[in-house]
């Protein structure tokens, strides 16, 4: 394998309902970074039906070339018919490097995409860096259960790849106007290879505020004793306009579903505000709130770790503190306090 | 009748390990071993099937001789058979390198008996990374089903699987041929308690124990550290926050000051009257 053969970093654009996945719009800021530091271009793979449209936002957030199959045979995603995809695009034009959306596409589809290759696929990545002259990626995650951070290296093989977990990297602001290369690009699959059929796709609509798109959320740990207990969560939540978060105890002990949770085997999320009530605050939980902008953790024992990790700290009993703040949110709502603006 | 394989690891618990802070490492004594909870899961629901389909379960893992006790977990779980790659050219696997070896043993065992089926957990919780389900796959050629958290229905006549998986806002119906590779979700089913049988059965079990020289047409190459294209080159322990500021006083004062700073922050804390909140 000569890896002089080998450049550009490319970023895999995930399309739902026909728009473009946020995380993929994320990899393009973070991809365009390593681009430019191996002054190398950036490309995104853009896989779907009626999806060449979609490539005028790509350039605008830093795309230079899109590549693109845009077939009715890609109309719902599927792991056999997008790995034929992409894995002749490799062969084709040979990226160095491969970032995916850690979703249930992204990774699905690497882990079948490197085995094929094959090559090395660091899943889950939170912190991104290339070596300049080498090309070396440099992707780290949180890894046993987020105890510790690890750097892993694909020293060997080429492409590159990682997924890359939603809301860890920034988008570019977009640039309007700005022009890249559409390649347009042929698979030569068959219907009848594909061992899959997409029957129905269901989407919740009970959710009311996805957790990791809220502007608040209001999470709620073990400490909150029953489920009638974090019965206090959702109503903050409510007041507040908020998504509700809870920790992996709560999940597993069926109080919400697992959608609700927060961390490194839930969702990351980066809310403006971040409430973590009767949260312990192990590593696994904050790995996935950390970046969250403004942390508020309530909990009757001053020595729990979530005081380490929060800008402002309660001690004290949530079934006290929780009905207090939503009856003074509720005042201020209400008009007593006017238009902070 | 249905031959189900279920691939899963013995894994330190990483709730409860505890992290020298000096080197950084893992004290991998402190924690217990157990069968990872997504595997639990797997092997549950192996077993489901079984019962309502007919057939065997056979449990698979790759690891170290203690890892022998795992698979008395899945036997107590109902699982019938148990098998256990265990060498030191296996040691430093990747999960490119794990999916290879666990495909030669998987073929081994189909020689046994064909399989129609292979369950794995989402992921591992040491390893957290979901790829060795989809990478087995591959190596067999089989369609990868992953985030299952329902199996609808399995027509072993027609020879086809549907099953519901698990998308960010909701999931999908998806139809597959058989044999394919299902990994699964926690809530796919609860684990109940092993019956006083599974139990007794369990503490007499003995797996199968294969070393690589056991296997066929197995390239060393692919093994190990040495068919491990990813390797770990920096190890540091997450940055520790240093805590922010605790709010004196007793409830109604500790909640004033909040909401005061809250205010204060318009940035983060838009307030329009009656209209709710806007950010």
């Amino acid at each position: 394998m000569s890896f002089e053969d080998y450049s550009g970093i490319w970023v895999f654009i995930e399309v739902k309902d026909g728009e473009i996945v946020p995380v993929s719009l994320e990899l393009l800021g973070a991809g365009k970074e390593l681009a430019d530091k191996r002054g190398t271009e950036l490309a995104g793979v853009l896989i779907g039906e009626n999806v060449t449209h979609l490539a005028d936002t790509l350039y605008e957030y830093g795309a230079d070339t899109v590549y693109v199959y845009d077939d009715t045979i890609f109309k719902n995603y599927r792991t056999e018919s997008y790995m034929k995809a992409l894995l002749e695009c490799c062969q084709k034009h040979k990226p160095e490097v491969i970032l995916y959306g850690a979703t249930s596409t992204g990774k699905d589809l690497a882990s079948a995409v490197a085995t094929d290759l094959p090559t090395g696929l660091t899943a889950d990545s939170t912190i991104l860096d290339i070596e300049k002259d080498t090309g070396l990626l440099l992707a780290s995650r949180p890894a046993f259960g987020g105890n510790i951070m690890a750097t892993i290296l694909c020293k060997k093989y080429r492409p590159q790849m990682a997924t890359v977990r939603p809301k860890v990297m920034k988008a570019l602001t977009p640039e309007p106007g700005r022009r890249g290369q559409l390649i347009e690009e042929t698979a030569s699959i068959k219907e009848e290879d594909i061992r899959t059929k997409v029957l129905e796709i269901v989407q919740f609509t009970t959710q009311k505020v996805r957790i990791d798109e809220a502007d608040i959320v209001v999470a709620g740990g073990k400490g909150l004793g029953s489920e009638k207990g974090f019965q206090v969560v959702h109503d903050l939540a409510e007041t507040l306009g908020a998504a509700v978060g809870a920790s992996r105890d709560v999940v597993e002990a069926g109080w919400v579903e697992h959608h609700h949770q927060v961390g490194q085997t839930g969702l990351t999320v980066t809310p403006k505000i971040y409430f973590a009530i009767g949260i312990s605050g192990a590593i696994q939980h904050i790995v996935g709130m950390q970046n969250s902008g403004l942390i508020i953790a309530i909990n009757n024992d001053p020595e729990a770790p979530i005081f380490q990790s929060s800008h402002y700290g309660i001690v004290g009993d949530a079934f006290e503190i929780v009905p207090l703040l939503i009856q003074q949110f509720k005042q201020v709502f209400n008009g007593e306090v006017v238009d902070h603006v | 009748m249905l031959h189900i394989v279920a691939c899963i690891k013995q894994v330190p618990d990483t709730k409860i390990i505890k992290m020298n802070p000096k080197t950084n490492t893992m004290d991998r004594a402190s924690a217990p071993a157990i069968l990872n909870p997504y595997d639990a899961h797997a092997v549950e629901e192996a077993v489901r099937l079984k019962k309502r389909y007919g057939g065997t379960v056979s449990v698979l893992t790759m690891g170290p001789p203690p890892a022998v006790k795992a698979i008395k977990k899945c036997i107590e779980i109902g699982a019938d058979e148990g098998y256990m790659i265990s060498d030191r050219a296996f040691a430093g696997a990747d999960t490119l390198a794990t999916s290879y070896a666990l495909t030669k043993a998987i073929e081994k065992i189909s020689q046994i008996q064909p399989v129609d089926l292979i369950i794995c957990g989402k992921m591992t919780i040491d390893g957290d990374t979901g790829q060795v389900g989809p990478g087995i796959a591959r190596r067999l050629d089989m369609p990868p089903l992953t985030s299952v958290n329902k199996v609808k229905e399995i027509n072993i006549e027609e020879g086809y699987a549907v099953v519901h998986r698990k998308l960010e806002d909701g999931y999908e119906v998806i139809q597959s041929t058989m044999p394919c590779l299902m990994s699964v979700e926690k809530e796919i089913n609860d684990v109940p308690y092993s019956s006083m049988t599974n139990m007794l059965k369990a503490a007499r079990y003995q797996p199968v124990i294969w070393a690589v020289a056991d296997l066929e047409d197995v390239e060393r190459t692919q093994l190990g550290l040495k068919g491990s294209p990813t390797i770990v080159s920096k190890v540091w322990a997450p940055t520790k926050p240093s805590g922010g500021e605790m709010l004196e006083g007793d409830a109604v004062q500790q909640t004033e000051k909040l909401l005061n700073l809250l205010l204060e922050k318009k940035e983060l804390f838009a307030v329009k009257g009656g209209s709710g909140v806007e950010l």
